[in-house]
């Protein structure tokens, strides 16, 4: 691959502030931005949008603003994707996120020019794409190891054999980081479904380009559709759907907003939801990728079954 | 016709009925209580020292299979509490932070080898201030809480091998809040990982059980711990609610209800307390064709009359495949009853007092819904003592998966029977429950074995074998039933802040 060159001169802003490719003969299309709920992109069925507006003024997208049912849809999708996606072979589900990887590599153009659009200067889009795709690279990797790591084969007293494995929790309901628009998404997202869970994800409210254009990268990326469900709206309005769903194991927030905080924790309770929070985490250094990642969304099984004692038989030959 | 069908199935069992009524009596074998020392009262374990409650009000604490008096505990209000936890910040910040791992771990050591020193004095103050048979205070509870100290006394030092590339720090004050069902057990299960980690602890008994805690403090005293690193106090719901509201305590464990679960989980809201929950269950003990028949009925009986039923973990969902049903509610009504029960004292008794009128009552009110629901009830003929809180080894034929008596928690020895035909079938019924924590299977098949305890969604699964401990092995929750790890490696992040 040659050097990435984004050529920005036939960029144009129009009156409704919408960008539009002037110096072309023919007429730009424009992506609709849709969200993407079991492996199929409707629109919000609210049939509600909102209008991110960058720095400089200009008007993003008419992004989806998505409804409670919109959730509880993208719910029930997680789940139905549940069984299969956790049962699935952990080198098969690592050969799929390095599927995705392999997916975003070949459209980092793409995504530079939203991260652009989203405010990023073209060096800090660059990184930021370089980045999403070596943390995919990197969970893949994790996909067949973590469980060898976490697990343990227990000594017990008794005449039984005893072994304790990580195991998905389920269903987990990720508000993304609100602050940027991939690495973020992409940090929280890789180890929830790495480790064998199903999510349903709001994306950044103000930076929501790349989200889309993600699932993009995920519905051609073998993932089965409802692995992964993508929704773009207000945290604000959606939080508390996130965490009051009956059939949701786990909530991730990353924001350092206590009052949502408390929202969070309070409402967990109703079916006791694993609750974690990513407040401290710099998704751009080292500390924001480990195994631990994958373990906040985890369950540890304890297996026990007797060994054959009979008196008399004894250890020897 | 029906009744013609019925006596030709009875004509061709090839089994005969065992006779309970001959010559197979048991004499009374009493432990004897001289062996045990209970104050008439005891005050609060706070500092190091024994100190009177702040209110000054003191609560009987008796024996469930007599309704004797046993002792009277103090009742801590939220000043004690507050000097509880104050006493333990203290005693973090001053002597259990600094102390070299090495030597915090000698001290939980001495704690176990004094706890077995004392075995036979805890197993009887067990026996008479819970109800429980003292076989099971003998050979199981006493045991495995000593076992429980020794285990993680070795980790204190080791513990940068726990978490690979992390470092580990202690989280500061431990408020733990124990439950009834395994007193003493439960209060090792919550001290011994947290002061070996480095955390300090203020600890509330049980309102029925507290004595063995208090024993424990004694043993705590005896052993030099510096004072502050456990504190043992006693008291109600309100004592409990001080802890969880303390501003300064950094973390909860909790084992009890999954309704106070949820209070809990409600009430660090907004705060930066780490909590871990063990609480309900409802497991799915599921016996396939192919299982070996005796060895399964055993292991239902014991599944479900354990410690009368008061286990979180009782295999009280009983699914049995079809074909086989017959013969496993024949053999189990059998084994019934030759259940001894009566007095916990007694070293042959099987099943002993219920806990407390309030539970004998919960219990009463499930097996009256049981009926109601329409499933058919049995209960061992066995006699009951006059005096005391009793309740018969109960089980329920013909439940449907909807019933209360299936999907809600009793917590004493009714068991519910529900029958299956397909792998998937059962696989759906055992896991249509709010809470996880723990499930069983029995079948002679390895394969079979390796999909089901895949399959089901709980923390800890017993293939041919149930409701077994030990200090190495991992108990917890999935769902409802809670979540975090007590025991084993597992048990240590409960403790632990982990950094880069």
């Amino acid at each position: 691959m040659g050097k990435t060159i984004i050529n920005k001169s036939s960029l144009r802003i129009s009156e409704n502030g919408l960008e539009k490719k002037t110096s072309s003969k023919r007429l730009e299309v424009l992506k609709t931005y849709k969200i993407y709920i079991g492996g199929q992109f409707p629109r919000t069925e609210s049939g509600r949008y909102y209008i991110p507006v960058n720095a400089s003024g200009k008007k993003l997208a008419n992004v989806c603003l998505s409804s409670r049912k919109d959730f509880r849809d993208a719910v029930v999708a997680a789940r139905s994707a549940f069984s299969g996606w956790s049962s699935r072979a952990a080198f098969n589900r690592g050969q799929i996120l390095y599927r995705m990887a392999e997916m975003l590599e070949g459209r980092k153009l793409q995504f530079i020019d939203e991260l652009i659009q989203q405010d990023a200067t073209k060096a800090k889009a660059e990184k930021e794409v370089d980045l999403a795709i070596d943390r995919l690279i990197y969970y893949a990797g994790w996909c067949d190891k973590f469980q060898q790591l976490f697990s343990s084969v227990n000594p017990v007293a008794t005449s039984h054999f005893n072994f304790s494995v990580p195991e998905p929790t389920g269903v987990v309901s990720i508000i993304a980081p609100q602050g940027d628009s991939l690495p973020g998404l992409v940090s929280v997202i890789a180890p929830a479904i790495a480790g064998g869970n199903t999510c349903v994800v709001l994306a950044s409210e103000t930076k929501p380009l790349c989200a889309v254009t993600f699932a993009e990268v995920l519905n051609s990326s073998d993932l089965p559709g409802g692995v992964v469900n993508i929704l773009t709206g207000k945290p604000s309005e959606l939080a508390s759907w996130f965490v009051d769903h009956m059939d949701v194991n786990a909530t991730i927030y990353c924001e350092k907003d206590s009052i949502t905080q408390k929202m969070i924790r309070e409402k967990s309770a109703l079916n006791l939801k694993r609750v974690t929070f990513y407040d401290k985490v710099n998704w751009y250094s080292g500390e924001g990728q480990s195994p631990y990642f994958i373990m906040d969304t985890q369950e540890i099984k304890t297996t026990w079954h007797p060994v054959e004692n009979i008196a008399g038989a004894g250890g020897g030959y | 016709m029906p009744v013609t069908k019925k006596k030709t199935a009875a004509k061709k069992s090839n089994t005969i009925k065992l006779k309970f009524d001959t010559s197979w009596s048991y004499d009374p074998a009493p432990e004897s209580k001289s062996a045990a020392t209970i104050k008439p009262r005891y005050d609060l374990f706070i500092n190091g020292e024994w100190q009177k409650p702040a209110g000054n009000k003191y609560f009987a604490t008796i024996n469930p299979a007599n309704e004797e008096k046993l002792s009277e505990v103090a009742e801590a209000n939220t000043a004690d509490v507050d000097k509880a936890v104050r006493a333990a910040r203290n005693a973090y910040e001053k002597y259990w932070k600094k102390m070299p791992a090495k030597e915090r771990a000698k001290y939980v050591f001495r704690i176990a080898r004094m706890v077995q020193e004392k075995a036979r004095e805890l197993a009887i103050i067990e026996t008479l201030d819970g109800g429980k048979p003292i076989r099971e205070s003998r050979d199981f509870d006493v045991p495995t809480a000593a076992n429980h100290f020794f285990y993680y006394a070795g980790w204190a030092d080791k513990l940068e091998y726990a978490f690979p590339n992390r470092r580990t720090e202690p989280l500061g004050v431990a408020g733990q809040i124990i439950p009834w069902n395994f007193p003493l057990l439960m209060a090792a299960w919550k001290i011994a990982p947290a002061i070996s980690t480095g955390n300090t602890v203020v600890l509330k008994t049980a309102e029925t059980t507290p004595l063995t805690a208090l024993k424990l403090a004694e043993i705590i005293e005896e052993a030099d711990l510096p004072p502050g690193v456990v504190n043992i106090i006693t008291g109600a719901g309100e004592t409990g609610a001080a802890i969880v509201n303390h501003p300064d305590v950094n973390k909860i464990a909790f084992t009890g209800s999954t309704d106070v679960g949820k209070i809990i989980q409600r009430a660090v809201a907004g705060t930066d307390k780490k909590v871990t929950l063990e609480l309900g269950g409802k497991a799915a003990n599921i016996i396939f064709e192919d299982a070996p028949i005796d060895q399964a009925v055993e292991g239902v009986i014991n599944g479900i009359y354990f410690n009368q039923g008061h286990v979180c973990c009782a295999g009280s969902r009983l699914y049995v495949q079809e074909s086989v049903a017959k013969q496993v509610i024949r053999k189990l009504k059998d084994r019934m009853e030759s259940l001894i029960v009566g007095d916990p004292l007694d070293k042959n008794t099987d099943i002993g007092a219920i806990n407390s009128r309030s539970q004998l009552e919960t219990i009463q009110k499930y097996v009256k819904i049981g009926k109601q629901e329409g499933a058919e009830m049995y209960e061992s003929s066995c006699s009951l003592p006059r005096k005391g809180f009793w309740c018969r080894p109960t089980l329920f034929t013909n439940v449907a998966q909807s019933n209360r008596i299936a999907q809600e928690e009793i917590f004493g020895p009714v068991l519910s029977i529900l029958t299956f035909r397909t792998d998937d079938e059962v696989i759906e019924k055992a896991n249509n429950s709010p809470y996880g924590l723990s499930a069983g299977v029995w079948t002679d098949k390895g394969s079979k074995i390796f999909n089901m305890t895949k399959r089901m969604r709980a923390g800890v699964i017993w293939a041919n074998t149930f409701n077994k401990f030990d200090p190495s092995s991992p108990f917890g929750g999935y769902k409802e039933s809670g979540f975090g790890r007590e025991g084993g490696l597992h048990g240590l992040s409960a403790y632990v802040s982990l950094k880069v």
